[in-house]
This record gives structure tokens, sequence and C-alpha cells, in this order.
């Protein structure tokens, strides 16, 4: 098998998806893909960064090896048992040696440590004897991590075809202390688990943060001022400040695409509507109306539709409205209820949580509600969001009783699910757009 | 076969002692400050009296909001105290249990907080001394992984201060 063969099939496994839409001849290769049959992960060879300091050059390899092997489509290969120990970005590499050990992508990667980071990257496929990616990078000293992400970002688009993922974040809710009164406060990390930041004190209860499109903002709920409400924090200052006060509370907030409203959920008098509030104004527009409860709202990535989760049916199911209200379409039928939609950021899936037959699962539907596929069946799993690239979705799974809920992550075919180590049980997690 | 029978009655009985003390764990968490004052009935009007004599929370079916029968007999009695003591301002938070996702358990504890405020506000208590606030699924009071457990978790609790 050569790379090229290698490279097409995992270029083909994340065009899976898409593939679906086109007709049942894809249908039979996204068949193949799901069950896993025929879907090989591409060995790759990631010597240790060359650097003044080794450490440091292996540290920044170990952090490329990681994200491709989380990945579920890369087995970097061990070390130790390279043709070279460490790369060389100023070297053609003597192809011959890689090929008899039946290496067929090579990463060569220097890193150097100063005022700044600087840091090369060449990605060779063997088999043709040709440079498949060449860049240098720069960056400041405390940002090391993200060199490394981004060369994984970097590796993946070009063996994949398709953007990566890595160089993002992830708030999410830390959650610690007795499960009948658990403090719980806004986290921030990278997304392989690393750099976290605590920026809630955990005085009062907060659930629910997404992240603003350019990442700078979040949006949350705090039960600060009593009754809950829709809240609004700058991640470069800390400031805090409420949305707004309507109804007896206001929950479930989301960003629109262009980040300049916020729909979410408004209760009154036992009766849950979805509103949207341009930032800055003070009267939201409503965009559902009714007894029933409204929520959960999320955004096409185009802006014009919404998503979202009412029970005016019976049981919770998922519907989808004009962004300006009215028009709703049921598109969720299967077995038990549907919550928690979230809109893939390409816009072709809509991932939810369903509860069924005593078990939650995570899944992806179409957003017309066709080619509904469950990810995750457990006990309890909850609360899916994408990774940027609409590939990967991460969630919560909570085992019940005293202990607490962990972050996982699944790709879109239900393969290769992973728990990203936190310190504090953790849940209500929400991934940021690629960091710019 | 016959010889086991003793040893299966005296697990039975062990099973059962076990799952009585586990029930009784579950429903006392110290941390919720409710149905911790003890035996005694309380001073009459006091908020002991109102909690360990007429009982300050009702319980929902899954994934509902109608009151049952008991619910209402529970209602009448909170009432029927509160018109009498109306000195006292009233909170009812409103609860879910686990078995459901967190944003519609927010949306479903303030729909069932509202239908006991409907109710106390129908059976005289003025309006205006009533509050509400939801916790969704956020502060159980029970912590097990059974229906038992959870059957406690969704409720309303009247809170008087």
């Amino acid at each position: 098998m050569n790379l090229l063969t290698r490279r097409n099939a995992l270029k083909l496994g994340l065009a899976g998806s898409a593939l679906l839409a086109t007709g049942s001849q894809a249908l039979a290769q996204l068949q193949i893909i799901v069950e896993g049959a025929n879907f090989q992960p591409l060995p790759i060879a990631i010597p240790d960064f060359a650097s003044a300091d080794p450490a440091f050059g292996a540290e920044i390899a170990d952090i490329v090896r990681n994200n491709l092997r989380r990945s579920g489509l890369f087995v970097p290969l061990d070390p130790a048992s390279l043709p070279s120990r460490v790369g060389d970005v100023q070297s053609t590499p003597d192809f011959a040696t890689y090929r008899a050990a039946n290496i067929d992508a090579l990463v060569m990667g220097q890193v150097e440590r100063g005022a700044q980071i600087q840091s090369s990257v060449r990605v060779w496929d063997t088999q043709q004897a040709l440079q498949v990616v060449g860049r240098s990078y720069g960056t400041d000293a405390q940002a090391y991590r993200r060199v490394a992400h981004i060369i994984s970002d970097a590796i993946y688009e070009a063996l994949a075809g398709e953007t990566g993922y890595f160089d993002s974040r992830v708030v999410y809710v830390s959650e610690t202390g007795p499960k009948a009164n658990r403090t719980k406060r806004l986290a921030i990390m990278d997304q392989d688990g690393a750099n976290v930041q605590y920026i809630t004190s955990g005085r009062s209860l907060v659930l629910t943060p997404r992240f603003s499109p350019t990442s700078q903002q979040l949006t949350y709920l705090n039960y600060e001022s009593g009754n809950p409400q829709v809240y609004l924090l700058d991640l470069a200052s800390g400031n805090q400040q409420r949305l707004g006060s309507f109804g007896q509370m206001s929950f479930a907030p989301r960003f629109s695409p262009d980040g300049r409203t916020v729909a979410f959920s408004v209760e009154q008098g036992g009766s849950t509507n979805i509103y949207a509030l341009p930032i800055g104004a003070s009267q939201p527009a409503q965009l559902t109306s009714g007894a029933a409860i409204d929520t959960g709202p999320s955004y096409s990535p185009d802006g014009s539709r919404i998503v979202f989760e009412s029970d005016r049916g019976g049981n919770p199911q998922l519907y989808v409205m004009s962004a300006s209200g009215g028009g709703a379409q049921r598109i969720s039928y299967g077995q038990g209820s549907y919550s928690t939609p979230v809109w893939s950021p390409k816009g072709d899936n809509i991932a939810f949580t369903r509860m069924s037959g005593g078990q939650f699962q995570i899944g992806i539907m179409k957003p017309d509600g066709s080619g509904e596929r469950v990810l995750v069946s457990s006990f309890h799993a909850e609360g899916p969001t994408w990774a940027p690239n609409g590939r990967v979705i991460m969630f919560f799974r909570d085992p019940g009783g005293d202990a607490g809920p962990q972050l996982h992550s699944v790709d879109i075919w239900g393969r290769n699910e992973q728990r990203i180590p936190t310190e504090s049980f953790a849940s209500d997690p929400a991934w940021s757009p690629l960091r710019t | 076969m016959r010889s086991l029978t003793p040893i299966f009655g005296f697990l039975r009985g062990l099973a059962l002692i076990v799952l009585v003390v586990a029930v009784a764990a579950c429903s006392r968490t110290p941390a919720t400050g409710v149905g911790n004052l003890g035996p005694g009935g309380g001073a009459p009007g006091s908020q002991q009296e109102f909690l360990v004599s007429v009982g300050d929370r009702v319980f929902f079916e899954t994934d509902s909001s109608s009151l049952t029968a008991t619910a209402q007999d529970t209602l009448n009695k909170q009432a029927a105290w509160l018109n009498q003591y109306t000195n006292y301002r009233i909170l009812i938070e409103g609860h879910a249990d686990e078995r459901g996702t967190r944003e519609y358990n927010i949306a479903l504890g303030a729909r069932r907080a509202s239908v006991v405020v409907n109710y106390l506000v129908s059976r005289g208590v003025q309006a205006n001394r009533i509050t509400s606030q939801s916790f969704g699924k956020e502060r159980p009071v029970a912590i097990c992984n059974d229906i038992s457990c959870w059957s406690q978790n969704r409720r309303a609790v009247t809170v008087v201060q």
C-alpha cells in the first residue's frame, strides 16, 4: 500500500459524511468506513524535533504525536524505533531507509526557544520522495504548546484533506465538592487538556458556557443575582456583565455566527420561550410562543436558521425554525426524546443528546432529520459540542451516584472515543473555533 | 438446595436492611438544610412546625409537572398553615432528577415551581408573598443510582423565611 492510497483513503474517510448526500454508491463507501472494516489509520514517523534544548524538542514532538494519535486518523510510530531519533529540517531524508522501514509519512522538525519560539517543519511522502508540507512558525515563548498545535493542524490538513482542530480551546464547567451542593466554576483549557485556567470563583452557580465566534467572549448562565440570568464574560479583561433581566429567568444562551446576537430561553410563569437580543440592545425579540418549554437554541453557521428543543408535542424533540422565528418544523422522529441540539460548524449535521430506553445517547442527524446516527450510548452522556472542523464531538459522561461527570470525545463515525483529562469533574464542554 | 434456604432468607433480610440504610442516608443530605431538625413538631407557627408537621415538599412523576393527589394534600396543608402565619415570605424551589439534560431540567424545575405557586395562590396564599426559583438537576437531595432515589429529587420545596 503506498502513501497516495493511504492518503486518499484518509481523505475519503473524512469526506464520508459529505458523500452520504450524493447517493447510494457513496453510502456503500460510508458504510465500510463507519464499520471500520477498511479504515486504516496512517502510520507516521515523527522523530523528536531538533533543538539546542533536546528535552524541549522532544516535548514539542510529543504534543504533535499525541494530537495526531488522539484524532484516530494517525498512528505515530515509537520514536525509539525510527531510523533517526532526532529531526533534521536542513537536508532531504534518505527515502530508501524509510521505505525499507515501511514508513510512508515522515515529519522532520526543529524548534528553538529564545525570546521567541522559532520552529520549522517539513512533512515528507517517502514513497513519492515528495515534500508535502514545509513551513516555519514564530510565536512568543509562553505559547510554545500552540506551535505544536499549529504544526499538528498543518500535518492533519495536508494528509487528511480537512482543516485541523488542534489549535483550539474548550470552556467547561469544573465541578468539585459534594454532589448535593457542587461548586461549579467556568474553566478553559487547550483542546488536549493542557493550560487549565479557572475563570469564575465558584461563589455563584454557573452553567452552560459558550464561546463567541472570535473566542474573545463567553455567554453563560449565572445564579449570581438570585434568579438565573444570562451573562457575558470578556476573556481578556475577565469582566462579567448580565445581558439583562428577562422574565423569571433567562438561560441556555448561544451566540449567533456573526457574534452580534445572543439567543436564549426566557421562563415566565412556567412557560419557556426562545428570544434573541442584539448585544447592546435592551429589548429581545421573541422567537417562539406558547406554554411549552422551548430551549437549547443553536444557529446554523449561515445564521439563517435555529435548531432548538421543545416539548410542545409531549416530550422534548428537535425543531428547526427561521432565525427570526416562525415556521418551526420537527426533525427528530426516533424513539425517546431529543435534547441539546448543536449545529455543526460546517452546517452538515446537528448533534444532540437522546434519551431512550433508560439510556442516554450522543448522536448526529442531517438538518432535515435524515441520516440519524448514534455515536455513543451509555447510562448518562450529554451535551455534545463540535470541534471546529465538524469531524469530532466532545461531550460529558456521568456514571451517576456520588461520582461526577468527565469529558470525552468521539469522531462522527462513532469511533475513537477518548477521555479528555481534567483535574476535577467536568461537564458542559464548548469547543472554540480555531484560534487566530 | 433445602439447606441453602435459611442462608437466602438471611441474605434477603440483610439486603433489605442495607437498602433501608441507603435510602435513609441519601434522603438526609445535610447540605440542603432541610429534614434535619430531628424529632418533635416544633412550636406552633415555627419553621420547624412547617417542616415537620405540615411537610415542606411535594414530588412529581418522571417528566411531569402535574400535582398528584398526595401533593395536593400536602399543598392544602401548606396553604392553611401559610394563611394562618402570614409573617413569612415564601420561596418555592423547583427541582428535577438527573435523568434529563441540564437546560431542559432548568425549565422543568421552573414549570414545577410555577404549578405549586399557582396552587397555593388558588388556596388563598397571597401571590406577592411568593417567589420561585428553579435549580434544575443541580441540587439533588438523594444521591444514588436507582428509581427510588430519582423520585425524591423530582420535587418542589416550599421554603418559609
